[in-house]
Order: C-alpha cells, then sequence, then structure tokens
C-alpha cells in the first residue's frame, strides 16, 4: 500500500529526515516511535503534503501511484489520512458543514452520488458513536472552543467519516487524559480492518497498549535506527531513548545542514 | 471644480422646487430647517480628501455626476410592479414593511398589519402633517444628525419630505422585524432616504433598513437614520447595504441611547461603486450598551469606508465593536473608529476589533482604531488586524480532500460567519450567507 524509499526531507534548507525506507501492507498497523526532533513529525507532515516540506531525495509510491506529485486534497481524496497532533480550529464552520462536505468531495471523487444534508445527519449520528461524541459538536465551528480531548476525538471522528486506506495519527494520544485516550484508540480499533493500514507517530508506548501494532520503527536523527515487533516499544519504554543514540551514529550527509528542530 | 459647483446648482434648482411646491403644505418649522441645511451644504460643499474625515474616500465622482433628486412628481410615473420586487422582501416582514422606491413611499407595495396597532410606522411628512406626532418629529428630527459640520447630513436634510417615521410607544414589544426597503432604480438618479425612529421607555423592537438596486444604475442614495432610544427600550438594528454595483451610497446613523437602553446594530456592506457609512451612538447616559458590528465584503474596484464614533459620557455603559472585512480584486478599505471615553464616564466597558482578510495583492485597507480615554477608571481594549488566509488552516482542510479553492471559500465564509452569524432574522441570514457564497463563487450548504 505504501513503500517509502530512502526519503530525505526538510523544511527551510534544514534537512530532517536522512533516508527513511518503510513498506506498509494493507492490515497492519505501524507504530513510529522516536525521541523529541528525531523527524517523525515531519514524516507525517511529509507524507500528508505539507507545504513547507520539502522533498529533497527518495521516492514514496501509494497504491503505486508517486505520492509526492499529489497535492494534498488529491492524497486525502485518495484515502489518505492524517490526525493532527495539534487540530486547527476553523471558526465560522460547523463541524457538520465540513464534514458533509469532505465526505462529498470524495464521494464525487470516487465517482459516487453526493449526500444531501439529511441523509448525511444519520451517517454522522452513527459514526459520532465510535468516538462517543454528542450531537452538540456537530453545529460547533470546527475544533473552536474544543478541549485537548475533543479536538482528538473530532479528529478520528473524520476518519471514522471519511474511511481512509491510510491513516496516519500524528502523536494522537498526547494531552490526552486515561478515559479520553481509550475512547480515541477505541475508535481507531474499530476502523481498522483488513483493507486499511494505520501509521501511529508516538513518542510514549502508551497508546500501543490500546493500539497493538505488529511493527514498531524507532527514528532518531531522521533515520530508523531499530526496527522490531511491539515488543520493541516495551523495551523502549525501560531503557529511554537515550542508548540509541549510540546504536545510531551520526553520518555526515555532504552539503546539508543537519541542525533539529 | 465648475463641474461642482454647476452639480451643487443644481441641487439648489431642486432644492428650490421642493420648497416651491411644498409650500403651501409645508409646515414652517420644516422649511426653515431645510433652508438651514441648504445654507449649510452651500458652506460645505462636497468634503474633499484634504478632510480628515474623508482622507481616504474621494467623492468628486459623487460630486461631478449630474445626478438628479427626485421628487414626489418624477417618482410617482414611475410604475414597478409588486412582482420584480417581491424579490426583495424578508419573509419574516412580509406584513411589517415600508417599501420605498427612489426614495418615496409605495403603500401599494407596503403593509403592516403584523404591527401591534399602537406601533407607528408611516412616511414622515405624513407624519409631520398629523398632530398626534409632529412634535414628536419636531423634537427628535435633525437634533442629533448634525447638519451643519457634514455635507452629507446638510445635502439630505435640505431635501427631508419623504421618509419613514417609526414610533414604538412605551412598554410595547413588537416581535416583526419593521423592514425598510429602500429600492432604486433608474440613470442618474438620487434619492434621500430619511428615518426617525422613536422607540420609548422599555419598548423592545428589530429594525432592518435594506438598500437595494433593482435595475443596477448608476444612482446615489444619500441617507440619513436617527434613533431615540428611551429609557430601557431595546433596538436589534440591522443595515443591509446591496446597491447595485454602479451606485453611490452615502449613509449616516445616529443612535442616541438613553438610561439602560440596549442598541445593537449589525451594518453589512456588499454594494456600491463608492460607499460610506458613519455610524454615531451617543451613550450620554448611565447604564446602556451597544453593540456595532459590520461586515463589508468588496470586489473589483469597490470602495466603503466606516467611519463609527461611540462616544462614552456618563458611567457604567458598555460598548462591543466587532467590524470584519473582505477584499478581493483591487477594492479598498476604510475603517476608521472612534471611541471616547470623556471624563465623566467611569466604569466604561468598551471592546473594538476590525479584522480585514485580504483575498487579492491588490485589494487595500486603511484601518484606524482609535480610543480616547479621559476617565481613569474604564476597560477598554482595541486593536485591528489585516491579512491573508492563515496556511495552515488551508492545510487542514486540504488534507480531508477539500480543494485548495474550495478550502479557500470555506475559510472565507467562515470568517464573515462570525458577524453574519449573529443575525437573528433566518432568511436575512440565509440572503447573505447565498450572497457571501455568490460572491465567492462557491458551493456549501447545510
Amino acid at each position: 500500500m505504501l513503500e517509502i524509499k530512502n526519503l530525505h526531507a526538510g523544511i527551510d534548507g534544514n534537512e530532517i529526515l536522512k533516508g527513511i525506507s518503510l513498506t506498509v501492507r494493507k492490515g497492519e498497523i505501524h507504530a513510529i516511535m522516536g525521541p523529541n526532533g528525531s523527524g517523525k513529525s515531519t514524516l507525517a507532515k511529509v507524507l500528508s503534503g505539507h507545504p513547507a516540506y520539502e522533498v529533497t531525495k527518495g521516492e514514496v509510491f501509494y497504491e503505486g501511484e508517486n505520492l509526492l506529485e499529489m497535492p494534498p486534497d488529491e492524497r486525502a481524496r485518495e484515502g489518505v489520512f492524517m490526525a493532527f497532533q495539534y487540530p486547527i480550529e476553523v471558526p465560522g464552520v460547523s463541524n457538520a458543514q465540513f464534514l458533509r462536505l469532505a465526505y462529498n468531495e470524495k464521494r464525487k471523487h470516487l465517482g459516487e452520488e453526493e449526500l444531501d444534508p439529511l441523509e448525511f445527519k444519520d451517517l454522522l449520528r452513527e459514526r459520532a458513536k465510535i468516538v462517543e461524541m454528542d450531537a452538540s459538536f456537530m453545529t460547533r465551528s470546527v475544533n473552536e472552543g474544543f478541549s485537548g480531548g475533543e479536538k482528538k476525538r473530532n479528529e478520528i471522528l473524520q476518519m471514522a467519516v471519511l474511511e481512509p486506506r491510510l491513516a496516519i495519527l500524528d502523536e494522537t494520544d498526547s494531552g490526552l487524559d486515561i478515559d479520553a485516550l481509550r475512547i480515541v484508540a477505541g475508535g481507531v480499533n474499530q476502523l481498522h480492518n483488513s483493507e486499511n493500514a494505520v501509521i501511529l507517530v508516538t513518542h510514549y508506548q502508551r497508546l500501543l497498549d490500546y493500539i497493538v501494532p505488529q511493527f514498531v520503527h524507532v527514528l532518531a536523527n531522521g533515520r530508523i535506527a531499530k526496527e522490531g515487533g511491539k515488543e520493541l516499544a516495551l523495551e523502549l519504554e525501560q531503557k529511554g531513548y537515550d542508548w540509541l543514540k549510540t546504536a545510531a551514529p551520526e553520518t555526515s550527509v555532504v552539503g546539508v545542514q543537519t541542525n533539529q528542530r | 471644480m465648475l463641474t461642482e459647483l454647476k452639480q451643487e446648482n443644481s441641487y439648489q434648482e431642486a432644492f428650490r422646487a421642493l420648497q416651491e411646491n411644498e409650500s403651501e403644505s409645508c409646515v414652517s418649522w420644516l422649511a426653515r430647517l431645510r433652508e438651514n441645511a441648504m445654507d449649510s451644504f452651500q458652506e460645505l460643499g462636497f468634503p474633499s480628501t484634504r478632510n480628515e474625515e474623508w482622507k481616504y474616500t474621494n467623492v468628486a465622482p459623487i460630486a461631478k455626476a449630474a445626478f438628479h433628486p427626485q421628487t414626489r412628481a418624477a417618482t410617482a410615473a414611475n410604475e414597478s410592479g409588486a412582482n420584480e420586487l417581491a424579490g426583495f422582501s424578508v419573509a419574516e416582514a412580509e406584513n411589517s414593511q415600508l417599501v420605498f422606491l427612489n426614495g418615496v413611499l409605495r403603500d401599494d407595495l407596503s403593509s403592516l398589519t403584523a404591527l401591534p396597532q399602537e406601533v407607528v410606522a408611516i412616511d414622515l411628512s405624513r407624519a409631520i402633517a398629523d398632530e398626534r406626532y409632529s412634535e414628536i418629529v419636531r423634537r427628535h428630527l435633525a437634533r442629533e444628525a448634525d447638519y451643519v459640520a457634514h455635507s452629507f447630513v446638510a445635502l439630505n436634510t435640505a431635501f427631508v419630505s419623504g421618509g419613514a417615521f417609526v414610533f414604538i410607544p412605551k412598554g410595547v414589544v413588537v416581535k416583526a422585524p419593521i423592514h425598510l426597503l429602500f429600492l432604486s432604480e433608474g440613470h442618474r438618479t438620487t434619492s434621500f432616504p430619511r428615518v426617525l425612529v422613536v422607540a420609548e421607555a422599555n419598548s423592545t423592537a428589530t429594525l432592518v433598513e435594506s438598500y437595494l438596486g433593482t435595475d443596477g444604475g448608476e444612482y446615489f442614495t444619500n441617507a440619513v437614520v436617527e434613533i431615540v432610544l428611551g429609557e430601557g427600550a431595546r433596538l436589534e438594528h440591522y443595515k443591509v447595504q446591496r446597491e447595485s454595483v454602479d451606485a453611490f451610497h452615502i449613509a449616516t446613523t445616529v443612535a442616541d441611547l438613553a438610561p439602560n437602553s440596549s442598541y445593537d446594530s449589525t451594518a453589512v456592506t456588499f454594494g456600491a461603486q463608492l460607499s460610506r457609512h458613519d455610524i454615531n451612538v451617543t451613550m450620554g447616559h448611565e447604564g446602556a450598551e451597544c453593540w456595532v458590528d459590520g461586515l463589508y465584503l468588496v470586489t473589483s474596484a469597490q470602495h466603503t469606508d466606516t467611519h463609527s464614533v461611540i462616544d462614552h459620557r456618563k458611567p457604567h455603559c458598555t460598548s462591543r465593536q466587532l467590524y470584519k472585512g473582505i477584499l478581493d480584486g483591487k477594492s479598498r478599505a476604510v475603517f476608521n473608529g472612534k471611541i471616547f471615553v470623556r471624563h465623566d464616564a467611569q466604569k466604561t466597558d468598551a471592546m473594538q476589533t476590525n479584522k480585514n482578510l485580504l483575498l487579492s495583492n491588490e485589494a487595500r485597507v486603511d484601518t484606524k482604531p482609535q480610543l480616547e480615554i479621559l476617565a481613569d477608571d474604564v476597560k477598554c481594549a482595541h486593536g485591528a488586524a489585516v491579512g491573508q488566509i492563515d496556511q495552515e488552516e488551508l492545510f487542514y482542510l486540504e488534507t480531508r480532500g477539500i480543494h485548495f479553492d474550495l478550502a479557500r471559500n470555506l475559510l472565507t465564509y467562515g470568517f464573515a460567519e462570525e458577524v453574519i452569524g449573529k443575525i437573528k432574522i433566518e432568511s436575512i441570514r440565509q440572503q447573505l450567507d447565498e450572497a457571501v457564497l455568490n460572491r465567492l463563487n462557491a458551493r456549501l450548504e447545510a
């Protein structure tokens, strides 16, 4: 489904990703872990097409297509979804309005008929149950005045409505209390099936107690320093990330600064 | 300069004709008021950009154009039918509306059956001739709108004839919004809408003032609206300016607030090639509150200017002001908001914000929020912002599969919604939503 080959990318001339290779097949759950500044979030942003990040080398294929050539909205309509670490507030646009618009854009793209407001309301009511969200959230402006936990649940609601084939969750666990974490993780588990894939970007092992990955990739200094199964996450929990710094010595890349964000 | 003089003379001519025509019917105080106002206009002339208050707004096109002031007789010949005007009505005010064509009341298109019997909404000249109301009109007309210092107020006052007189007696609550619909048609016509609203103590009402062009002509509307609120009175006021794109619109709104009264104003500006709105709220008594909000959405070569004055003269008054602007093309907007907090006005609570969204590199905004505080125990804040669409917001929408152009429109719509969303009359809110979306060429529902 997703094939990342020797990906180099950065922002404002600073290279952050220094050669990432990763393959994700449908039905899989991958965790990308690593210390702050290791490039986890950059990878998520590059995959979703953030305009500020520049890919300097490497390739990314999604369902056989060159993902990097697609603008962000096309990636989304093709089934790539990113849950933001810090979801953006959109004043003046109601959650229901926004979700229906996004949903119908995708339907149109797939050559399916658009849903009218009433039909969509039914669908939304059903999907909202997945993240235990109250109907009152639908008439409120997108994320405006939402608590941290509500914003994260709203991200998963969007995922539930858009039904992506590849979902990238960027630090979705950060700032969540244990109840919200359980709801968010429960939502992701309900949505995951043998036809789609999930990439969890996280600093902590905690999330992986709820969403269990088959593969764990540990990033350090913009490279994958270690890979393994779910037990690798537990090992990290015990040892911390410091030992990785010796495990993945920095090799200089010619002509590129290596400042960390 | 010569053409301007000529134009001023043509107003003078029309003025003489009006005074002569109505010499028999017109009460002497009104004839005198008009005379004084005309003298004042002759003295002031049209404001030039050397005048600080008109620095960014050049009214030379109005001064130069040969506009013909509309008289009653000229308009009577015009036979626009009810059918073609139906599209401009507001459903909630179907039976509480006065329709004016080129400034002259059309009884056949107006209906007031939804208003309580005690409420008066009639032609201003009829109110002046009616002994039940003439004293009230005389007491308040041209009292707050200063024709000595302001050219366009002077010009309007010189031509006071028709218009609307709205009177809400003590304690009366009016549910239906009172809609004053000012339609303009024809080319080079000028109309002088004049409105006097007197809301007595503890009354509650909603006033809608709409300006529309029926056939897209180059005409000139010069309106003056005076509002007098009694103790504890509450008025919601909507001004919706959707003149034709070639029109000129100059309007002045003045509101005088009694103790504990509440005035909630929302002014929406979409139309006219050149528009200017002066809104002055005087809080000369304790415990009054006001909202002075607005939205301007302009494109192409449109120019719009809002000058507001909120004058806190006494303690314990609250004012809130939010003006938002959306500019596309080569359009230009001016916002000048003054808040005065006088020496006596302790415990004033005043907040003023002007936010502008530029959709093109060629659009321009001149914004100047001003606070002048003479009291020492007050809570005041003001701010202005001019910016473009937030890139992170745009990216967020794109990652949900929404195309760049649509995402941009959605965010622009959301920006306008903060003002439009506060409008409590459903069909006006919908009309404006649609107008915003049309302007953006966007489609959104639900």
